[in-house]
């Protein structure tokens, strides 16, 4: 009897484990396969391959540079357009609608609503309504009163880095608002109460004593975000024209390293994709540090404060 | 709210003598901060307005019996329909869910009831970083491992990276939802001598199964839309597949192609596609919500 009981104990352990292993193992067979997959590349352009500037597969000239530098601008965009925008929801909906439970949750649930649309499905809205819109009412008035700075002096069709970003900033901010909203969520309630007795503002109350207890985890969602602006492919791929650029320009067109496999993995062969797979490597490493770093800084947070048993 | 506001009443407290005019300052900044506080869930709440209409408004027309049941044509003739796309969609989700369902629930039984043991903390790491990873590398991956060993694109290995994105989000929701059962339970089970596999199989799952089945049908739900990795391994075709280790077509395949497409009625069918993807995912989405999905906490939700 005892023995029965050991070993059912024993597959139940096994079995899990094993699961849990397999976790460990794809992230290992990720980096491992797709340096297989690579090496031919790694092989042949070393690291001239990070800083070159110029991708023309016709040539055998393949340098990242130009989609490193694309997906580093769009992110920033998407960023800048998307944290404030994400805070603000997080503080409306964790700070201002304590008393109103029902509305903040409703609220809540569309904003996850908008982080379950497909990417694929921004990028549709993204090429026959967002670009004529943005291209029509922001970039061509930027472009005609501010065309002297060099971020507009690019006339704008549309397709284009700035797009591009505006697209990321609306994908980005659920996800954001979401991990925000619950951060501010786990600031003790006292924290709040003694900036209260002091005499303080709702604002004030926000600003000295909230925002500064959660600002690890606040900046957890930060680099969250930043991570899935990283890696977005289909909708920028739609958006951003496809075309290599080192340029200041916000109304050129661009590429990034996810739109780049995804626009030319079909048509290409031998060195080619071994090159793109090179790329794929290098947004392995930049996600897996970002998100490593969101985790650590999400987990700080956080930690302690879950139903633990 | 009562004592705050009789404190503004009676003027600022600090350092005693300050001029009313910073009190009137500080209400000043107040009420700008919550109007911007509003503005910007105004603007994070329009796209999704926004875009569901125009889904709506751009897909209605196009869809009818026909579109649903019908091949694709020709780019400009009509009758086109995208029933292979609805099928391929359909046979490698089921595919990935297979796959992952066992071995992503494994993973969150393990991360919940062997909490503490350094297996679950580093593989639960590694899960959530998994969670945020870009779905094309996983693509990639899958088009290193099947698709060049095989030299066919497949609906095998689409459903094979559709796995891999599903794995780390039932994982977590498993994980989350049976920390969610009260420990006592356990206790009363192993009081009674049952045995440990048997407290976790019986007790522990039977009671958190609202939750870990809404994990699974939100995983599902964010497979049916993954593109990236399916352009890398399923391909597409014009035609219903006739096994798993041919090149398929799926929804979202589609909805990139023809949406990029120069021509009317591809890009009319894009959108009638994306109206019935868009269909499918908020219906799992919104069932999840408001029937099984209220015990999910807050960290399992932020994954989707």
């Amino acid at each position: 009897m005892r023995f029965k009981l050991l070993r059912g104990d024993t597959i139940l352990i096994i079995a899990l484990a094993a699961a849990a292993l397999f976790i460990i193992g794809l992230v290992v067979g990720l980096a491992v396969e797709l340096y297989r997959g690579s090496a031919p590349s790694i092989v042949k352009f070393g690291p001239s391959f990070l800083i070159g500037s110029k991708w023309e597969p016709s040539r055998d000239l393949f340098g990242a540079l130009p989609f490193i530098y694309g997906t580093l601008l769009t992110s920033a965009i998407a960023i800048v357009i998307g944290f404030p925008i994400s805070l603000g929801v997080a503080v409306f909906i964790s700070e201002k609608l304590k008393s109103h439970q029902t509305f903040g949750y409703l609220l809540g649930v569309i904003v996850d609503l908008l982080a379950a649309v497909p990417s694929v499905i921004y990028g549709l809205w993204g090429v026959f309504i967002l670009i004529p819109f943005l291209r029509d009412y922001v970039e061509k008035p930027l472009h005609n009163s501010l065309g002297f700075i060099p971020l507009f002096s690019t006339t704008p069709f549309g397709y284009d880095f700035f797009t591009a970003g505006v697209i990321l900033a609306i994908m980005i901010i659920p996800t954001m608002s979401a991990v925000t909203r619950d951060v501010l969520n786990v600031v003790p309630k006292s924290q709040r109460e003694a900036m209260y007795s002091l005499g303080a503002t709702d604002w004030e109350v926000t600003q000295k004593s909230v925002l500064p207890y959660a600002r690890s985890g606040i900046f957890g969602a930060f680099v969250l975000g930043l991570g899935r602006a990283f890696g977005e492919t289909m909708a920028v791929t739609m958006v951003i024209g496809n075309i290599p650029h080192i340029t200041s320009n916000l109304f050129s067109p661009g590429a990034t390293l996810s739109s780049l496999i995804a626009n030319e993995f079909g048509e290409s062969s031998g060195i080619y994709k071994s090159a793109l797979i090179e790329i794929g490597l290098v947004l392995f490493f930049v996600a897996l540090l970002i998100n490593a770093l969101a985790r650590l800084l999400l987990w700080r947070m956080t930690r302690g404060t879950q139903a633990k048993f | 709210m009562e004592h705050r506001l009789s404190f503004e009443r009676a003027g600022p407290m600090t350092k005693s003598n300050l001029p009313s005019s910073i009190s009137l300052w500080r209400k000043i900044v107040n009420k700008l901060m919550t109007v911007l506080v509003i503005v910007a869930v105004i603007l994070a709440v329009i796209p999704l307005v926004v875009i569901l209409v125009d889904v709506f408004i751009k897909g209605g027309p196009a869809i009818n019996i026909g579109f649903l049941i019908h091949l694709p044509t020709a780019p400009n003739l009509p009758g086109g329909g995208i029933a292979n796309a609805i099928v391929g969609s359909f046979t490698m989700v089921g595919l990935a869910s297979l796959i992952s369902v066992p071995i992503g629930v494994g993973a969150g039984i393990f991360f919940s009831e062997w909490s503490s043991s350094k297996l679950s903390t580093i593989s639960g790491f590694m899960n959530d970083v998994l969670t945020g990873f870009p779905s094309i590398v996983l693509g990639l991956f899958v088009f290193v491992i099947i698709v060049l060993t095989s030299k066919q694109f497949s609906a095998f290995a689409g459903g094979v990276a559709l796995s891999f994105v599903m794995i780390p989000i039932i994982a977590r929701t498993t994980d989350e939802s049976l920390k969610l059962v009260p420990m006592t339970l356990r206790e009363a089970s192993m009081a009674l001598g049952i045995p440990r596999w048997k407290t976790v199989l019986k007790v522990v799952i039977s009671t958190g199964k609202n939750g870990l089945l809404s994990g699974i049908l939100l995983s599902v739900a964010r497979a049916t839309g993954e593109t990236a990795p399916l352009l890398l391994t399923a391909a597409t075709s014009s035609y219903f597949a006739k096994s798993i280790f041919q090149p398929t077509a799926s929804l979202t395949v589609l909805i990139y192609n023809y949406g990029t497409s120069p021509y009317a009625t591809w890009q009319t069918q894009a959108w009638g596609a994306a109206l019935v993807l868009i269909l499918i995912m908020l219906g799992l989405n919104l069932l999840v919500k408001f029937t099984i999905g209220r015990s999910l906490t807050g960290n399992a939700r932020m994954e989707m």
